[in-house]
């Protein structure tokens, strides 16, 4: 588990980041989102342990940071948007290298290569020299690389970035697969990706956190209400019955007819889900359908961060 | 100790993992054979011992510059590549990387010093030489090689680009070199100073003689130690840039 608190950072009396406090929980895949200059590179070093912030703690399973930097670095896997590797060496030795500066021991690291060469599927290229490699599987080797000391935390910048989309799929299934052993910190500014791969988000803002949650809690955050969408076998009368009392349905509509056949928006006060369903059966409506709307995380986002108002 | 070797050890591999190595240590080989042949050497009839001394003071020459050119990627390769964030995030101290970079470097003038034992050996065909006077002079070259290996690798610690990082090298190199000729035309105390720091005048000498002079052991010794610690108080001030 990683907890944040107060985290702040100056470049000169310029301010990166500001008073940050989170927590991520141990197998979390946990997004980390914020428009360019909002403080996630520089949140992201602190984490890695590549800078040292002006003020605040870093604590990684009761660890601090920055009073025990060497015993955490041990614990910390990161990949930078480029990847660093050494494009002279062979895949196998690279890792193998990794793997020793991070404290294992050679037979630790050997007996490393071929899970994590499996889990980021770069089996066929192990014994290629990286400066032959492709874009992707540099990529993927960046990953091994991170995950090859067996880190608690592993904190992805940019993963995706430069990708084609069967690679994109492949790195989104790597990520989520890094979730069976270690708690995850990925940095993107493709949106629907990180909905996709991510649990929770944090959205950052001129260096403070914006916004954190579930895409859900976020969505309720910036609309201010929950929404839900139905698919109920009746009428419209039958649905008015059912939706028209509460105090807590701030408003529906019936988006699509096909046949007896309603697709209905309720939009709510709050986490009222229950009410609905249960006003639904006191007016004998069928229910066939009752999820909570996602809202869109391009909307979520902009309006967590301001950007909407422009 | 081990954080230290393994960054010894991937920084010495990088260098013959590519032609760079090979290309440097056949380019300084090349140049030092030359110059034994042409000004060691000679067309005339001269002592061994008086060809030797020519050959350690040519070979200083060869060690620094060697020196000079094999420290410039020590930590600027690392920068334009990208890879120093592994060393940045791995569990090893400030101490250990500039350490590590620095036993690299002068693994590889140790080489290049290895290589040239053709050239005294040589001297055994026609004449004949004391072993002590070989290899005082080798140590001689050691000690200055370390020297010049420790201001490189402050060089290339302190700067960005590759190429600044031996330019300062080259800068402070010289400099120490040349304070003979300013301890001449100085006065006291300023002149003893100016002239025990010199790099080669007052200290090389002795070795390239055949002497054992342990006050420029000491010298040398010295002037490593402080530039190895400026090398690790210039990698500290990256976490707070």
């Amino acid at each position: 588990m990683i907890e944040v608190r107060g985290l702040t950072r100056y470049y000169g009396t310029t301010k990166a980041v500001e008073d940050l406090t989170f927590s991520i929980a141990s197998n979390e895949i946990v997004g980390f989102l914020g428009l360019n200059g909002a403080g996630k590179t520089t949140t992201l070093k602190i984490l890695a342990g590549l800078l040292l912030p002006t003020a605040g703690e870093v604590r990684l399973d009761g660890q601090d940071l920055f009073s025990a930097p060497l015993d955490v670095r041990k614990r910390i896997g990161f990949l930078p948007e480029e990847p660093p590797l050494y494009a002279e060496m062979t895949v196998r030795d690279f890792l193998v290298h990794v793997g020793l500066i991070r404290g294992l021991t050679r037979e630790e690291a050997e007996s490393a290569i071929p899970s994590v060469a499996e889990r980021t599927g770069i089996q066929e290229v192990l014994d290629q020299v990286i400066g032959t490699l492709s874009h992707g599987f540099r990529k993927r080797v960046g990953i091994a690389q991170a995950i090859v000391h067996h880190p608690s935390l592993v904190i992805l910048d940019e993963p995706i970035a430069g990708l084609d989309p069967v690679q994109i799929v492949e790195m989104r299934e790597m990520i989520v697969g890094l979730r069976a052993t270690c708690t995850v910190l990925v940095s993107s500014h493709i949106l629907s990706e990180v909905s996709q791969t991510c649990d929770r988000l944090l959205i950052l803002k001129n260096g403070r956190l914006a916004g954190q949650g579930t895409e859900s809690e976020l969505a309720l955050r910036a609309r201010g209400h929950a929404r839900l969408l139905l698919s109920v076998r009746g009428t419209r009368e039958d649905l008015a019955r059912a939706l028209d009392g509460p105090s807590e349905v701030t408003g529906w509509t019936v988006e699509a007819e096909a046949g007896a056949v309603l697709t209905a928006r309720v939009d709510l006060s709050g986490d009222h889900a229950e009410v609905v369903v249960r006003r639904l059966v006191e007016a004998g409506v069928g229910i066939r359908r009752v999820v909570e709307a996602e809202a869109e995380l391009e909307q979520i986002f902009l309006q967590l961060t301001g950007e909407g108002e422009r | 100790m081990r954080g230290l070797l393994l960054v010894a050890r991937r920084d010495l591999q990088a260098y013959f993992n590519t032609a760079w190595g090979y290309v440097i240590l056949a380019a300084m080989l090349l140049i030092d054979g030359l110059l034994f042949n042409a000004f060691a050497m000679g067309a005339s009839a001269q002592y061994s011992s008086d060809v030797l001394e020519k050959f350690f003071y040519l070979s200083s020459g060869i060690t620094m510059a060697g020196a000079v050119i094999l420290t410039m990627r020590l930590f600027g390769e690392e920068r334009s590549a990208g890879t120093m964030v592994l060393l940045d995030t791995a569990p090893l101290t400030d101490l250990q990387i500039v350490l590590g970079k620095f036993l690299a470097g002068f693994a590889m003038i140790a080489i290049l010093l290895g290589l040239t034992l053709y050239m005294p050996a040589l001297i055994f065909v026609n004449g004949k030489v004391s072993l002590l006077h070989i290899a005082s002079g080798y140590l001689g070259l050691l000690a200055l090689g370390a020297t010049v290996t420790a201001i490189g690798t402050w060089g290339s610690a302190v700067t960005r680009g590759q190429y600044v990082g031996a330019g300062i090298t080259a800068v402070v190199t010289v400099a120490l070199l040349l304070t003979w000729m300013l301890a001449k035309v100085s006065d006291p105390p300023l002149k003893a100073i100016l002239s025990y720091v010199a790099l080669f005048d007052k200290h090389f000498q002795p070795f390239q003689k055949g002497r054992i002079n342990i006050e420029s052991l000491v010298y040398y010794a010295s002037l490593t130690f402080a530039f190895l610690v400026l090398a690790v108080r210039g990698i500290q001030g990256r976490r707070w840039r």
